[in-house]
């Protein structure tokens, strides 16, 4: 029993370093191919030729292109990722200090669309077919077809310009700006720690607004797969056992249809927070919210490619790593796998 | 206990209109050994498991009388209805690789159907599973009630569909075909389990089979069925004498080690008996 199991997660942990290596080769290639030129984002296009040269030549950009991935990969391994021209600071430090405002975001939306999205899933294989699963269906719909930007303005819109219940874009209060210590980096829970409970309400209610849009999309497809996969686990036999024994509804529907599910819905959850994580882009942009999409997005628009390469690579790792421990956590909690 | 069924009809809407599956079946059942007999479709299953009302949500059944122990199930609230099942009638269905919750240890689901009835705290229950798998004769029951479905092997796994069911000791027991997927040795095994318990507890059996010989053999009264009505009950002594086309046809077609090597006849399906 022991070893094909073994054999299985020495299988997956082989794939990491093979999968990350080409992450960081294509990430480098595309980064290289795309027709940018960063000499130019550095030193303005009024310098002259001589200084253009020089910093081509300190760029170590007059190698072949085998060699500039070499020295790139030495350097990642060694943590350093390079500077960023935009920001002047090395990326790595950049990078600490705008993923976990993503990290914030992207945990207080899947905390929401999980809380939701999970059971109105079940509501709806239950009830299918009734007028609930009718209502469920458009909005998770809506959810699925809505694009983000559209529901973020209009979020923005009603929430904030018109009932004027929600703070504006932006991840605090600018006069609360630096007034805790960082420590994880989460707003939310920096505040808490400093115990500045000023701060923590402005935080959160900076942060409802963003993670509620993008919890939506996320809740729409926690919901739509869960309602899949309870119909499908409902027409069980098992399920006739269950209520053959005399069980309660609820605990037919919790306990033997929900148990059957739940380690297939951990994966789903996973992935879709991994997604929240990197795809959060459009909803930073349109909140103004520091995070990793937004620095992603600026850098690019800035041709600043060592800042481009380097959060995109900390995306990628970011899925990958969701991915494996989604895998992980199958094998482990699955009876049928373990 | 006794079950009365009254001219019971259950139809299902499709696209063509309904689509009658039982059509007017009657039927009386004591503290008995009763067989269901019949081929797939003839609406044996939904029958028997009318009674725990157990049937899809699309089904439209309609009876002049449906009742177990004087409680009409037709018009029983659910929480009436779980009083029945499993604490009064339990099921065992055909197949334990899906019967049984795949997810659950077998010491769980035995356990739950303990907890369900009865007021045993969670290590009472545990020793009264481990107890009750030992009474389906299982050898090893604190390992098999460690178990997850999938490691057990089908005998095993209608055993424990077995001790769970029997675990608030119920009054009747249906079988529906529990012995259809599994090998011919392990099926007499358990057939003769499920008649020792049965006789032992004074327990009532609804045994649900297309196997017309198995049923005369362990039951007491048997009705045949035949595209949702019930063509012939008889005592299972006198199935020689049947006197139905379909019950006739049925034995005419059954191979026996005596005869000499002939072609089996075929069936020749009356028109009339659908009527």
């Amino acid at each position: 029993m022991a070893t094909p199991r073994l054999k299985a997660l020495a299988a997956t942990a082989a794939s990491v370093p093979i999968t990350l290596f080409g992450l960081v080769l294509v990430t480098f290639l595309i980064g290289r191919v795309m027709p940018i030129d960063p000499v130019l984002a550095i030193v303005g296009d009024r310098a002259p030729a001589d200084v253009v040269a020089q910093v081509r030549l300190e760029l170590g950009l007059d190698e072949p292109l085998y060699v500039q991935f070499w020295i790139y990969l030495g350097k990642l391994v060694q943590g350093d990722l390079g500077r960023s021209v935009m920001t002047s600071h090395t990326v790595v430090d950049d990078i600490i200090r705008f993923f976990p405002a993503t990290m914030e975001l992207a945990t207080a939306a899947i905390i929401i669309a999980a809380l939701l999205g999970i059971p109105i899933g079940v509501l709806a294989a239950v009830k299918q077919g009734s007028r609930i699963d009718h209502v469920i269906r458009v909005i998770t719909l809506a959810g699925h077809s809505l694009p983000i930007f559209v529901l973020a303005l209009i979020s923005l819109l009603v929430f904030y310009a018109t009932l004027e219940i929600a703070p504006g874009p932006g991840r605090q209060n600018i006069l609360f700006d630096d007034m805790v210590p960082t420590i994880t980096g989460l707003l939310t829970v920096d505040s808490l720690i400093a115990g500045e409970w000023e701060v923590f309400w402005d935080a959160l209610a900076h942060l409802v607004q963003p993670a509620g849009v993008l919890a939506y999309f996320s809740m729409a497809y926690l919901a739509r797969m869960t309602r899949a996969f309870m119909l499908d686990t409902l027409k069980g036999e098992f399920i006739i056992t269950a209520r053959a024994k005399g069980l309660s509804p609820a605990r037919v529907i919790w306990k033997h249809a929900f148990g059957n599910i739940a380690v297939r819905l951990i994966t789903i959850l996973a992935l879709a927070y991994a997604g929240l994580l990197e795809g959060a882009v459009i909803t930073e942009t349109v909140f103004s919210w520091p995070g990793l999409g937004q620095y992603l997005t600026i850098s690019l628009l800035n041709a600043d490619m060592n800042a481009v390469l380097g959060a995109t690579l900390v995306v990628g790792v970011t899925y990958l790593a969701f991915n494996l421990l989604a895998d992980l956590l199958y094998r482990l909690l699955d009876p049928r796998v373990r | 206990m006794d079950i009365n069924i009254q001219n019971l009809t259950i139809d299902f809407p499709t696209a063509q209109g309904t689509s009658q599956a039982v059509r007017g079946v009657s039927m009386k059942i004591g503290r008995e050994k009763f067989g269901i007999v019949g081929e797939s479709g003839s609406g044996k299953s939904l029958t028997a498991r009318s009674i725990l009302r157990l049937l899809p949500d699309s089904a439209i059944v309609r009876a002049d009388a449906l009742t177990f122990d004087g409680i009409d199930v037709m018009r029983a609230d659910e929480s009436a209805m779980r009083a029945i099942r499993g604490r009064r009638a339990g099921l065992i269905m055909q197949d334990p690789k899906f019967s049984l919750n795949p997810v659950m240890t077998a010491g769980a689901q035995i356990e739950e159907a303990v907890r369900a009835h009865t007021k045993a705290g969670r290590r009472e229950a545990r020793e009264k599973a481990i107890d009750l798998l030992a009474q389906v004769q299982i050898r090893d029951p604190r390992r098999v009630a460690d178990a997850y479905p999938h490691e057990l092997s089908g005998g095993m796994g209608q055993r424990v569909m077995i001790a769970m069911m029997l675990a608030p000791d119920p009054e009747l027991l249906i079988a529906d075909e529990p012995t259809s997927a599994l090998d011919a040795t392990v099926q007499a095994e358990i057939l003769r389990l499920l008649d020792n318990l049965v006789s032992s507890r004074g327990m009532a059996l609804v045994l649900i089979s297309h196997d017309l010989p198995l049923v005369s053999h362990f039951c007491d009264r048997v009705a045949v069925m035949y595209a949702g009505r019930v063509v012939e009950e008889l005592k299972a002594a006198d199935l020689a004498h049947a006197k139905h086309g379909y019950t006739r046809g049925l034995l005419e077609c059954l191979p026996t080690l005596s005869q000499e090597k002939r072609r089996l006849n075929v069936m020749a399906r009356d028109p009339a008996w659908l009527a």
